[in-house]
């Protein structure tokens, strides 16, 4: 009893040992907010890799691909039971996107993916990047008359109305280009022969080639003419459309802050227009496919790598491209199969069982769950909490030489009372216990001023990021860097717990010597002198 | 009719090291102290009685010899026996008080109980122990000091306090080491007739060690000790130790 008194007594009493806990409080302060910090981008990731990804990926390497898409899927179904709660096939394959912007041609490597909206939604979160808030209920390749991300107002005007505008504007600016040439060649005539029309031609294109990369369009007539595209003969822009593409929102815009460092957005492809997107058909002999895409939306998933290289296109006209029909059957084959697994499902048991189905000896299949494919980036993560960790308590155990060094100096203070102690009966089991209690108190105190403050901490850290950052101009959480327009926490009671039990288990073990000190002190020594 | 012998030293002896040299401080003392009689051990500085004192009190170990208490030797007994002896047995009060700082006078003389009982079999009994502590306070007149600390009393009123510290868990045997040593003549007799009052009226038995005759003039039983031995023994005398002092 006369422990937990004195205890009591010395804790309030003795601010200098209060001090010398600051630096727990701090570290454990300091481990909660980087745990909830991490934990909430590394869930926030997860969710968006998860969101993208299925749970399971077959990539078939072949370029034809896999035939048959439902004999695989029931085969798979055979092999995996009940674990399937959806499927879906799709056809992906590299190509270049370009888009036309004033003149100038933008080429992107992309990975263009043909899916079917409707099951593709089933085994990843897709339509929920989109922008315009229809496709996010459900997703469709038609073009929207307006209404596109009514936060954004660089999107405002895309859809229709911006189609409509462009078409309108270039129909003038043919006009007057053929005027203009009308005018040129009229010019030339009256001057009389003294210029010949076939040697200015030549002139303007020796100036062209002497000016470095060409200005004119990338995709020049013969290489139309000698691709495999299946264009539409001729449509009208006013009223019509490509097929259509929803490109990830990267591969057609630069985000940038202008000159009031404001986050700003440019589009170099907006919903309206057209792109052209080139990639090779699945014959043996591969052939290049050219077309014609209209933008229909644009995806953005806040994870840089997928929005930077996807562009969605429908299923089954990717398949028609590419001739992934087989003319005779009309079987269509395809080069992905995602599957969704029942909650709670083993993904690796189920990947195991289809590499063993479809061992690598024999088919050029990939069998991947989304962990294995985005294995590096998990694992970066896992392995900076875990050293953030490490380092965050290095700083509470130094904390916890502080606390010995300042015990040490409160028993020789208390020399006197650990012999009265002694003298009125304690034992040096008790007396130690004294210390020892002293030192769970004080770990006590201390993390828990920590876990309470880290807790605030943690709630308010939008508003004290925002604080910061106008107190010293930088900005603390760069939008056009992370994707997220607030930092993401997740406090995870289970941390609480061993950051805790790890930062009281510190102060104890730095009062064990001390109180090992005290119990030792021979009472005699203790009370002879004054 | 003599009283029984409450306790007993028989030929301790004890010498402490310093640079290879033994500084021998008790050379075969004998003692006895019988029950309800003040004993006084009178002796200059160095001639051992402090040591003698914390041999008795088992919080140092005779190199020869043993200490008896009601006939069971204690010197040499388990840690956790000394223990108990020390709070239960026996009350000390020594020349600097030893109080806890950090408590108030009521919490000092409640500490004993607090050390004996475990934290349960305390708050069980608390209001019980506190009572009593209460009691002890009023016992040596200081029941309305009860709340202040060690910082806030006089010299005298903490020997008073210690006094009822020592007295918390009725002790059969009080050990004062130079009780009155650091108080002024007038309170230093006030402690004294504190103690014959509990001597004749609660027939505590007291062992009191001084280096003043006067003081120890009163006592029933007087032991002289010189150089780590025991000179002489006076005979009892039945003047009360205030008369003697006051005189």
């Amino acid at each position: 009893m006369y422990r937990w008194l004195l205890c009591y007594r010395y804790l309030k009493t003795r601010y200098i040992a209060l001090a010398s806990i600051i630096s727990v409080t701090l570290g454990v302060a300091t481990l909660i907010v980087v745990n909830s910090v991490m934990s909430g981008f590394a869930s926030e990731m997860h969710e968006r890799l998860h969101g993208l990804a299925s749970d399971i990926m077959i990539d078939c390497h072949a370029t034809g691909g896999m035939p048959d898409p439902e004999g695989h899927l029931r085969e798979i179904r055979k092999v995996c039971g009940p674990a399937i709660v959806g499927a879906s096939v799709s056809v992906s394959v590299p190509s270049m996107l370009g888009i036309e912007r004033n003149g100038q041609q933008i080429g992107r490597h992309v990975n263009l993916i043909g899916l079917d909206a409707k099951s593709y939604e089933k085994v990843s979160d897709f339509g929920k990047y989109l922008m315009h808030p229809e496709n996010q209920k459900a997703a469709s390749f038609e073009l929207r008359e307006s209404g596109y991300a009514p936060d954004r107002k660089e999107l405002l005007d895309a859809g229709w109305t911006h189609r409509r505008r462009q078409v309108q504007q270039q129909r003038q600016l043919d006009e007057y280009m053929a005027e203009d040439r009308r005018l040129m060649a009229e010019m030339r005539r009256q001057a009389g022969g003294e210029m010949p029309a076939e040697e200015s031609t030549d002139d303007e294109s020796a100036i062209e080639a002497a000016s470095g990369p060409s200005m004119g369009p990338m995709f020049s007539d013969e290489l139309l003419a000698s691709s495999e595209g299946a264009l539409p003969a001729s449509i009208d822009p006013m009223k019509e459309q490509f097929p259509g593409i929803i490109l990830g929102i990267s591969t057609c815009s630069v985000r940038t802050r202008d000159s009031d460092g404001e986050v700003c957005d440019v589009y170099y492809a907006k919903p309206g227009d057209d792109v052209r997107m080139i990639f090779p058909n699945a014959a043996n002999d591969t052939k290049v496919v050219n077309q014609k895409f209209t933008v229909v939306d644009l995806y953005e998933s806040g994870m840089s790598e997928y929005d930077s290289t996807f562009a969605f296109v429908r299923l089954d006209q990717l398949q028609e491209f590419r001739g992934m029909i087989d003319p005779k059957t009309g079987v269509r084959s395809v080069t992905t199969i995602q599957l969704k697994l029942a909650e709670g499902s083993d993904l690796n048991a189920v990947r195991d069982a289809l590499r063993k189905r479809f061992p690598p000896e024999l088919y050029a299949y990939n069998v991947q769950t989304w962990r294995d494919l985005q294995g590096p980036l998990l694992s970066a993560v896992r392995l900076e909490t875990m050293i953030l960790n490490i380092l965050l308590f290095l700083i509470i155990a130094v904390a916890g030489f502080g606390i010995l060094a300042t015990f040490f100096m409160i028993v020789v203070e208390k020399t006197r009372d650990i012999g009265t102690l002694k003298a009125l009966g304690a034992s040096g089991k008790g007396v130690s216990s004294i210390f020892m209690t002293y030192g769970l108190l004080l770990g006590f105190v201390g993390s828990g001023a920590g876990l309470i403050g880290g807790l605030i901490f943690v709630d308010n850290i939008n508003w004290i990021a925002g604080l910061i950052e106008r107190i010293t101009g930088q900005e603390v959480f760069d939008p056009t860097v992370y994707y997220f327009t607030e930092i993401p926490t997740i406090v995870e009671p289970f941390t609480l717990v061993w950051v805790m039990l790890g930062a009281v288990g510190i102060a104890v073990l730095a009062s064990v010597l001390p109180a090992i000190r005290a119990a030792r002190l021979h009472p005699v020594q203790a009370l002879r002198f004054e | 009719m003599s009283s029984p012998i409450v306790l007993a030293a028989n030929g301790l002896k004890k010498s402490y090291h310093k640079d290879r040299i033994d500084v021998p401080v008790l050379r075969g003392v004998d003692l006895e102290v019988r029950e309800g009689e003040v004993t006084a051990l009178v002796g200059r500085s160095g001639s051992g009685k402090s040591t003698l004192m914390h041999l008795l009190a088992t919080l140092d170990r005779p190199d020869e010899g043993e200490v008896l208490f009601r006939g069971t030797r204690i010197d040499n007994a388990p840690r956790a026996t000394r223990d108990r002896y020390r709070n239960r047995d026996i009350g000390v009060i020594f020349q600097f008080y030893f109080l806890l700082p950090e408590l108030s006078a009521i919490e000092n003389v409640l500490a004993p109980a607090m050390i004996g009982k475990s934290v349960w079999s305390y708050l069980k009994s608390r209001n019980e122990y506190r009572r009593r502590a209460e009691a002890m306070l009023d016992r040596v007149g200081l029941l309305h000091r009860a709340k202040h600390r060690p910082s806030e009393m006089s010299g005298g009123e903490m020997q008073r306090v210690a006094i009822a510290r020592a007295l918390m868990t009725d002790p059969t045997l009080l050990l004062a080491d130079e009780p009155t040593g650091n108080l002024d003549t007038e309170t230093g007799k006030e402690i004294l007739q504190l103690l014959t009052e509990l001597n004749q009226n609660d027939s505590l038995t007291i062992l009191m060690i001084t280096h003043d005759d006067e003081i120890a003039a009163g006592a029933d039983v007087l032991w002289r000790m010189k150089d780590g031995l025991i000179e002489t023994q006076q005979s009892a005398r039945n003047e009360p130790l205030l008369a003697t002092s006051a005189a």
